[in-house]
């Protein structure tokens, strides 16, 4: 199961099967998303498949994931995300009405992050296969010209920043796959965030990295930046906002915030000159109201990412692992 | 300590000629300790002529008269050695006589092979200390007075050999009295390096703490730091190895305040008093105790308190509850340092505090502070005044720990006075180090017989703390010239140790080593166990990465040096939430009644400790096995019990609630008559299950029955050590093996070790122990480099 978690593993698996089985020079880059010069043009290429369970989830379903997964990925490399195709895995048996609401789901998501749907692919598998549904999509993008995104753009000196509260969307899916009640409902903030990323831009063309921090969450995304940039990061303990009821359901089942997936947020390394432009871009935009500039790019410790704690401390912020075992003896 | 090798008489044919000259080489701790001195009163007395010199091996001399001294000159060398000197070996040839005139100290010879030993940091000696307080001495109250017996020597060495050129003496220019004291081979004082005096030492400053920052006050340092004292303050103290700071401990505001400012819960703190007898009415001080309290390696020896009813009230008084609240034993120390003895008043002195609470200068969890610039900054919101001098610390070093166990040393935490004295190993290793684990991180080279163990470093969370293990591997390495050809650590997939070894390794192979495995091989190593016959090791500790991902810590292994078999282990339970099981006691008390089955009833304490909300998901949790690692863990148990009891629901530092549940034991007579008893399943061909269920059952129904919690804690303790006995026992029967070796962190605990040593004697076997390095993870990197470094000699 550590395969999928975002952490070490899934690292491994791509660094020491994939990448060296296919070979391909792009793929080197090991980038959410390729980009690719294409008649002229510069193009942005991404696929994701989505097994989340449960389907359906407070704020959402497999089908918004499965249009803001790929647009998202799409839109860390500073493109305006245009096509979709999508591919259908069903397992023998599943309903017709599940497949139908996720299928509107989906295209809900897509008219809402501005893309369209435009070619897919359907399989059945055997009873006992398939879990009931999975969802691959796969998208593209264009990036105007003087765009450049990448990890390995991160610099000493660059503001980091979020778009918003971390943590939301993980806790949500996972209260409903686990049957937790929390008290309180957490309602998924999975979205789109091409418009927010076209604003961003506008305001400030020279964006460094763009990450939305998925599986593994900000901690994975972090650490992702700073090995590939060789910086080091530093990041304020208590300027990264978590949601009460988010920090309360973590302290409940012993989960650091900063592990979990989110969808629908992003992280942002911006040069220090434009900082203020910047959050005030994302700000501006509904799904940046609550953004936050929660750290700095450093050339101490490089590849590693640091917390400055309350107390003054500096804790070192790991790569998840498959599981967060204890370290305590 | 090793033995000093007889010198062998290598063969020289005996001529005519009475004058016979020898090149002898000595080996060891011989720097730094008075040994050429020595070596010139030696010679001088046997009317040798010739010289002595250090080397970066040791100590080189060559001795030239008649052959009978010049034998006796060999023979003595090593058994006559002054105090601190641990000679390991002295070789000895003829070489051609050359008619010197006289016995000379020869300047330093840098170069060659580092071989020789720092010695570790040594407490002001009586010599010393009679001048301190003497009017009439020139080194009247002179907070650095030092001679080759004593003071600074492992933290002001910035490399070899040891000459004042090499330590932080160096921008330190003698005055011509101790420059003439310094080459008088008659003198105390001869080639002491950090010697010094008023006219031309380091110097003592008194700052306070201001709204635009630090500020110095004039007059006598030492006495306006007392007065400071006196009045509830806290001041941060320079010391040998890092920065103290420091309040009156009968003051119970100053202690609160301190308690606040370090945001350190319940965690208890060492005191230091001048006299061991200030305490007397309120712990137990054994002559061992005393021994280790005045010995010059000066530790925080932990004493066990008396019970209420027949501590005084006097004694009482002088000690805040809020030193160590909730703690079975109060932490003592003797001063070591002039600063110390001066703080503390020389007599004659207007009163001042008698007894301070002396607690490590940092913010939680990170390295003691050892820069005067630093400490002005980070410990601004901890102090309110500072005690500071201008020599610097080269490295840090922290007080180490200890207790009596038994009737002998249990280190609790290795480090000043202690380090970067090795251990002597019974066999081989190749040039090796060993990284530790991640809490109370101590890293440890070895090469040939020696294993020299860090001075403690701390929990590698904190990057300040990774970069001062960087800091003290580099000088360990320069001091000890270990050049090192492999690497070992702990098999843990996300210990912070683990990923710096796999980035240093640089194509040395990198030989990961099981948690429990290295704990048992640094008690045999210790030993001195050689070869590769099986002991029984019992491994009881918090947290270890075992070897089917599970978490274990309650463990019987077959184990030797190269391997070992899980013979049996405490039944697991879902460790719910990782760290938060473990901050939060009362979560593994609910984990261990769902595992027996029984329910969260209420008027149990951990189910009033949770709320209604987090006992919700909580159960949920379980029943998903939700971020539930299972654990063997010997240390969750104790929390469980701990909470079950009522004692302890919140660990607020590493251990609280099993600390905390001996000392509520402490306060019922042993033995108890009848101990809970653990369910013992064998279970096909894997390892025995040791089941804590029976015991989670009786003790619910005792709380329940409204037995103490005294009563409780100490059946656990007496039912726990029954069971390491009985599984030992059927162990023997089975695999025909009579040594049982116990380590892990559970092991510091005094009742649970007593108990088993005691029991596993009683039943005829040879049990090993933890003297010279701790059970805790402070040890695991001995056992590391025992089982990666060990080259066999077969
Ligand atoms: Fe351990
Ligand atoms: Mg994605
Ligand atoms: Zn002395
Ligand atoms: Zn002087």
């Amino acid at each position: 199961m550590g395969h999928g978690g975002g952490g070490v593993l899934s690292a491994e698996l791509v660094r020491d099967v994939f990448a060296p089985a296919f070979g391909g020079a792009h793929l080197a880059q090991l980038g959410d998303s390729a980009v690719l010069e294409l008649g002229g043009a510069r193009i942005a290429f991404s696929t994701d498949t989505f097994v989340v369970r449960p389907l359906f989830f407070p704020g959402g379903s497999i089908g918004d994931l499965a249009v803001n997964g790929t647009v998202n990925d799409l839109a860390m490399s500073g493109a305006v995300p245009a096509y979709l195709a999508c591919g259908f895995v069903l397992e023998e048996g599943v309903e017709l009405e599940t497949v139908a609401r996720v299928a509107d789901s989906l295209g809900a998501a897509a008219r809402r992050a501005g893309v369209e749907v435009v070619t897919g692919d359907t399989k059945v598998v055997e009873s006992g296969h398939g879990d009931g549904l999975y969802v691959n999509t796969s998208g593209i993008g264009l990036i105007a010209p003087g765009v450049d995104i990448r990890p390995q753009r991160a610099r000493p000196g660059d503001v980091v920043m979020v778009s918003g509260p971390i943590g939301v969307h993980g806790v949500a899916v996972m209260s409903v796959r686990e049957g937790l009640e929390f008290g309180v409902e957490i309602v998924s903030d999975c979205a789109p965030l091409g418009d927010l990323v076209r604003s961003l831009i506008a305001a400030v063309p020279d964006v460094h990295v763009l990450r939305d921090p998925t599986r593994g969450g900000l901690a994975a995304a972090l650490n992702e930046i700073a090995a590939s940039a060789g910086v080091g990061v530093t990041v304020d303990e208590r300027a990264v906002p978590v949601p009460a009821e988010v920090a309360n359901a973590c302290a409940i089942l012993g989960l650091d915030p900063w592990y979990v997936a989110n969808e629908g947020k992003l992280v942002a390394f911006v040069p220090a000159e434009h900082a203020d432009a910047a959050l005030a871009a994302l700000r501006s935009h509904p799904l940046g109201a609550q953004a936050a500039v929660i750290g700095t790019c450093t050339d101490q410790h490089p590849g590693m990412v640091v917390a400055r704690t309350g107390l003054g401390g500096t804790r070192v912020v790991d790569l998840p692992l498959g599981e967060q075992l204890p370290r305590i003896c | 300590m090793t033995a000093p090798t007889a010198p062998a008489t290598t063969g020289t044919t005996a001529t005519a000629d009475p004058a016979e000259r020898r090149r002898v080489t000595v080996e060891g701790v011989v720097q730094g300790v008075g040994f050429r001195p020595y070596v010139f009163g030696l010679a001088k007395e046997l009317r040798l002529t010739g010289w002595v010199t250090n080397t970066a091996e040791g100590v080189l001399a060559e001795v030239e008269g008649a052959g009978p001294a010049v034998a006796a000159f060999c023979a003595r060398l090593a058994p006559e050695a002054p105090p601190l000197a641990v000679v390991q070996s002295v070789r000895h040839e003829p070489v051609a006589p050359r008619g010197d005139e006289a016995f000379t100290i020869e300047v330093s010879r840098a170069g060659g092979e580092r071989r020789t030993l720092v010695p570790p940091d040594t407490a002001t000696c009586a010599a010393c200390l009679a001048e301190l307080r003497d009017p009439r001495d020139r080194r009247y109250r002179h907070p650095f007075v030092t001679c080759t017996h004593c003071g600074p020597r492992f933290t002001i060495v910035t490399g070899l050999p040891y000459d004042r050129a090499n330590t932080t003496m160096a921008g330190f220019p003698m005055c011509e009295q101790c420059a003439g004291e310094y080459s008088d081979p008659a003198d105390r004082r001869f080639h002491a390096q950090p010697v010094a005096c008023h006219a031309c030492g380091p110097t003592l400053r008194l700052l306070v703490d201001a709204p635009d920052g630090p500020v110095e006050r004039t007059g006598d340092p030492v006495a306006g730091a007392r007065g400071l004292l006196a009045q509830g303050a806290v001041v941060a103290v320079k010391g040998l190895g890092g920065y103290h700071l420091a309040c009156d401990a009968a003051n119970p505001q100053a202690v609160a305040v301190l308690r606040h400012r370090k945001a350190r819960g319940a965690k208890p703190f060492a005191l230091m008093a001048a006299d061991p007898d200030e305490l007397a009415g309120l712990v137990h001080l054994g002559p061992e105790e005393r021994a280790l309290l005045t010995s010059a390696r000066r530790p925080i020896v932990l004493l066990r308190r008396r019970r209420e009813t027949d501590s005084d009230g006097r004694a009482r008084a002088l000690v805040a509850a809020e030193v160590a609240p909730g703690s079975p034993d109060l932490g003592l120390m003797l001063p070591y340092t002039p600063v110390h003895h001066l703080l503390l008043g020389l007599p004659g002195d207007p009163p001042g505090p008698r007894l301070l609470v002396m607690t490590s200068g940092n913010l939680g969890g990170e390295p003691i502070v050892t820069d005067e610039a630093e400490a002005l900054v980070t410990l601004a919101p901890l102090a309110d005044a500072w005690l500071t001098h201008d020599r610097p610390i080269h490295v840090p070093c922290d007080d180490s720990v200890v207790r009596v166990v038994d009737g002998e040393e249990l280190l609790v935490r290795r480090s000043r006075g202690y380090a970067p004295f090795p251990v002597a190993l019974p066999f081989t290793v190749a040039p090796t180090l060993a990284v530790g684990g991640d809490l109370k991180n101590a890293f440890c080279l070895g090469r040939d017989r020696h294993a020299w163990l860090s001075a403690h470093i701390g929990d590698m969370d904190d990057l300040a703390t990774l970069t001062a293990f960087e800091r003290a591997e580099r000088q360990l390495e320069s001091i000890s010239g270990v050049v090192p050809e492999r690497l070992a650590a702990d098999r843990h997939p996300g210990y912070r140790s683990t990923a710096w070894a796999r980035r240093r390794a640089e194509g040395r192979p990198l030989r990961t080593v099981q948690h429990h495995h290295a704990h048992i091989a640094s008690v045999l190593a210790e030993n001195g166990w050689d070869g590769d016959a099986p002991v029984l090791g019992v491994a009881f500790d918090g947290t270890g990465y075992g070897e089917d991902g599970t978490v274990w810590g309650g463990e019987f292994l077959l184990a030797s040096y190269d391997g070992f078999r899980r013979l049996a282990h405490l039944a697991e339970v879902p460790l719910p939430g990782g760290d938060a099981a473990v901050h939060r006691p009362y979560r593994m008390a609910l984990a261990h009644l769902h595992a027996a089955g029984l329910p969260w009833r209420p008027g149990l304490p951990p189910v009033e400790a949770c709320s209604r909300e987090e006992r919700r998901v909580l159960a949920q949790q379980l029943e998903r096995g939700l971020n539930c690692v299972p654990t063997s863990s010997a240390g969750r148990l104790f929390d469980a019990v701990s909470s079950l009891a009522g004692v302890c629901q919140q660990a607020r530092y590493e251990a609280q609630a099993a600390i905390e549940l001996e000392a509520a034991a402490c306060a019922v007579d042993l033995p108890v008559a009848d101990p809970y008893v653990l369910a013992l399943r064998e279970s096909g061909l894997g390892p025995w299950q040791l089941d804590a269920a029976p015991v989670v059952r009786a003790v619910v129904a005792d709380v329940t029955a409204g037995v103490p919690a005294a009563l409780v804690a100490a059946r656990f303790h007496a039912g726990l050590a029954a069971a390491v006995r009985r599984v030992c026992a059927l162990a023997r029967e089975r695999t025909g093996v009579g040594t049982v070796a116990l380590s892990g962190g559970v092991f510091a605990n005094t009742l649970l070790l007593t108990a088993c040593l005691r029991g596993l004697r009683e039943d005829g076997f040879t049990v090993l122990r933890h003297r010279l390095v701790p059970p805790n993870d402070g040890g695991l990197a001995l056992g590391q480099l025992a089982v990666a470094g060990r080259v066999r000699t077969d």
